[in-house]
């Protein structure tokens, strides 16, 4: 019998209920000072539910982004071969090792009005810096290797054969991949936009800089959350970050069960 | 006469897995290509199936050019070593991939690509397993679920990737014995790759021993037996016997 | 003898096109470029405009340089205490059965899907002036929210899962079986896991550490709400970057932000050499 079980799960349980469990149990606890009733008031406050929907909104439309742009990337690292293909694996790393404020500078200076990229758009009559879509902009750098990194292991160990088998019952090459390759990697796929919507709803350091944060407009709820604290409002930051937190659960039911049901197919 | 393999060479990089191999197969005959593994049978049989590319050499069926031919448009049920069944569709669905994908002209009503699978279901004794994952299959049916989804597009030649390979000898046998039933009743063209020797000899019309990427010698079951043209043939042939 | 085909398929089945192919490289190189490499290369440019030597005066400048210390103390502290309870989660997950495993694996991974707010956040609800165990505290002298301490509380909780993640299932895949023999043979448990387990992790360990590392430093979010930003107090690298920037003191921020970048760059490069080098030895799921 190896010994060390005690000890090790003590501290793992211990460590997990000190810095995790305790402290989010505090959040939790805290808005309810302010009664039921306050509570929703707290969180269908006009500002609030603005920031709430701008989160959630600009997360699913950079999730859906990554889901077309994410499968496309994954396709062409693992199929194809081209000069500089190691370079781009590396980086598409690149948002989980880049200080989010570095980045949230960065875009911010691209798209402004007279930036690289904002130059080219402001005559289109695009404004991307300090409007929802500059929001966008950021969600979609930070969720970008999520769908990347969850694809690429799965397609990379399909078999061939599915592939050839279809193809000598007569498929073309997009029914293949409709009807046999996509099928495979769908809940590796889905897996991913999950994650890369969880991430996004929850930024602060990239989007801060690029949104402008225009109340009602282009601002934030974890931003919401910064300004309700400086105001001393304890209770409405905590209504604002449990309302936060309930959705992210929820979510990391929904991946969880979606990893489920991958391994079950696998 | 229905294929012809003419003078056919396949390399992987350096390699030459196929080195300059014809072969003829008749209309209605039961080819096996027999060796040990490396040998090139299956690069062979790929080669056939339009999988493989041939870097030299011509393919025909009944007189046409199969060369060029993409493998989708050469009509071929190719039956792979571990199936390659479909796992997120029904053994129905899969049986019926081949038809579902033709264009809207050529493919057949919804119900008659029903009947059609019911009936290849059945002759393939699978009745009642339409709604059935693979996964929840054993490994006898998961193979003739794989013959019916390769006969289901109305093959002109069938092809078979040791079909017997991932299966336990009891399962083996009784399969082996209904395979050839089926090919007497149905006279389908068929190549089949083994390594197996017993069970070249025991099925096929004719056998092509395979060795280093060439075949050694071409025969019926018994004149290989009778007059191995090789000493490699002889050891090959006798090894089986003696287990 | 018939006439040939016209046709000449130059690809086997399940390869593509030369044009689809050449599309697709085109679109996903293209959409790396716009949203990865155009913000690198920006914070580069953006960082030299005023030359080298403004750059560094810009480095070198006293509350820069006590950002630089305090992100390296904070990382310091945060780093070895989750790779310590990395090891010992992993060590208990791994090499035993007990009930509730599935829960406690879910609830390690629980950080991740935090806004990096909410984890600094829960720390002022607990320790701040109105927190539980403020006021408590304040009596006692002990100040969290607003010092170093609260810096590394927050950056402990974003990093939480990294070495753990890494290391349970690389170990629940290696199982118990040399361990056993090591101890059947008469070793410790301590010195088995010396000499036995911990050789056979040691790159998965790593490649945990250094994200864990990159993200400690990197943190924004949750250090921001715990810092109350006093500088050359509790102003770590970001923090100051943000400070810079907010003062409309670009270059400056621009050079503190290529720092950080430069430290993302020698990440993701010992990454990936880990990923090519030693992929069987690390986690299954970074195998390319």
């Amino acid at each position: 019998m190896i010994p060390g079980f005690g000890i090790t799960f003590g501290f793992t349980v211990f460590y997990l209920s000190a810095v995790i469990l305790i402290p989010l149990a505090a959040l939790l606890l805290r808005p309810w000072e302010l009664g039921v009733s306050g509570v929703w008031a707290a969180v269908s406050e006009p500002r609030v539910a603005a920031s709430l929907r701008l989160s959630f909104g600009a997360a699913l439309i950079a999730a859906a982004i990554n889901a077309v742009f994410g499968l496309l990337v994954a396709w062409v690292l693992v199929r194809y071969r081209f000069a500089g293909k190691r370079v781009v694996d590396a980086l598409v790393d690149l948002p989980f090792a880049l200080p989010t404020a570095v980045a949230g500078i960065a875009l911010t200076t691209l798209y402004a009005p007279g930036g690289w990229i904002g130059q080219f758009l402001d005559p289109l009559g695009v404004k991307v810096a300090y409007t929802p879509i500059g929001v966008v902009v950021a969600l979609t750098f930070i969720g970008l290797p999520f769908v990347v990194r969850s694809v690429q292991p799965v397609l990379a160990d399909l078999e061939r054969e599915f592939e050839e088998a279809a193809a000598t019952l007569g498929a073309t090459r997009l029914q293949v991949f409709r009807r046999v390759i996509f099928p495979a990697i769908l809940p590796a796929w889905l897996t991913g936009v999950a994650l890369a919507f969880a991430r996004a709803v929850g930024e602060y350091g990239s989007v801060i800089f690029i949104a402008g944060n225009i109340p009602l407009v282009s601002e934030i709820a974890p931003l919401l959350i910064v300004t309700k604290l400086e105001q001393y409002d304890y209770a409405g930051a905590a209504a604002v970050g449990s309302a936060m937190l309930v959705i992210s659960f929820a979510m990391l039911l929904v991946i969880n069960a979606l990893q489920a049901w991958a391994r079950a197919r696998g | 006469m229905a294929l012809e393999i003419d003078g056919v060479t396949k390399r992987f990089g350096t390699v030459e897995a196929v080195r300059n191999v014809s072969l003829t197969v008749q209309t209605g005959e039961f080819m096996a290509l027999l060796g040990p593994s490396g040998s090139g049978k299956t690069t062979l049989l790929r080669v056939v199936g339009g999988l493989d590319l041939p870097d030299a050499g011509t393919l025909r069926f009944d007189g046409q050019d199969l060369t060029d031919v993409p493998a989708r448009e050469r009509r071929v049920g190719f039956v792979f070593q571990h199936y390659a069944l479909f796992r997120h569709m029904t053994v129905a669905q899969n049986v019926a991939f081949g038809l579902d994908v033709r264009p809207a002209a050529k493919r057949p009503p919804r119900k008659e690509i029903a009947r059609r699978v019911d009936a290849l279901l059945a002759r393939m004794q699978l009745d009642g397993l339409g709604k059935r994952y693979p996964t929840q299959l054993s490994g006898g049916q998961r193979q003739r679920v794989a013959l019916a989804r390769a006969l289901a597009i109305e093959p002109r030649i069938l092809l078979l990737d040791e079909p017997f390979g991932a299966l336990d000898a009891k399962v083996r046998k009784d399969l082996r014995q209904w395979l050839r039933a089926l090919h007497d009743e149905t006279k389908l063209t068929t190549i089949m790759v083994t390594h197996d020797q017993d069970e070249a000899l025991a099925l096929a019309d004719r056998v092509a021993v395979m060795n280093e990427g060439q075949i050694e010698q071409v025969g019926a079951p018994d004149v290989l037996r009778r007059n191995p043209a090789s000493p490699f043939v002889r050891d090959f042939l006798s090894e089986g016997e003696g287990i | 003898m018939s006439a040939r085909t016209t046709r000449r398929p130059l690809r086997g089945p399940t390869d593509d096109g030369p044009i689809v192919r050449w599309i697709l490289i085109a679109l996903g190189v293209g959409y790396i470029s716009l949203f990865l490499l155009s913000p690198l290369i920006a914070v580069f440019v953006e960082a030299l405009r005023n030359g080298v030597e403004a750059s560094l005066v810009a480095i070198v400048e006293e509350d820069a340089l006590s950002a630089v210390w305090l992100t390296l103390t904070v990382a310091a502290i945060a780093v070895p205490l989750n790779t310590l309870f990395g090891l010992a989660a992993a060590w208990s997950i791994a090499k035993f059965e007990f009930k509730g495993k599935a829960v406690l694996t879910t609830l390690i991974d629980l950080p991740f899907s935090v806004s990096p707010v909410i984890s600094g956040l829960v720390y002022v609800l607990l320790f701040g002036a109105q927190g539980y165990l403020g006021p408590w505290l304040d009596e006692l002298g002990i100040k969290v929210i607003f010092t170093v301490t609260g810096l590394v509380l927050a950056t402990v909780f974003v990093t939480f899962p990294f070495v753990a993640r890494e290391l349970i299932p690389l170990m629940q895949e290696q199982g118990v079986a040399e361990e056993e023999a090591a101890i059947s043979l008469g070793a410790s448990g301590w010195r088995t896991f010396w000499r036995v387990t911990l050789p056979n992790v040691r790159w998965g360990l790593l490649y945990g550490v250094l994200l864990c590392n990159a993200r400690a430093m990197g943190e924004f979010g949750a250090v921001s709400v715990v810092s109350g930003h006093i500088r050359g107090l509790t102003n770590t690298m970001p923090l100051h970057v943000e400070i810079l920037y907010n003062e409309y003191n670009f270059a400056a921020a621009f050079t503190v932000a290529s720092l950080l970048a430069l430290l993302a760059l020698v990440t993701l490069v010992l990454k990936s050499v880990l990923e090519w080098r030693y992929g069987d030895e690390i986690a299954a799921t970074h195998r390319h």
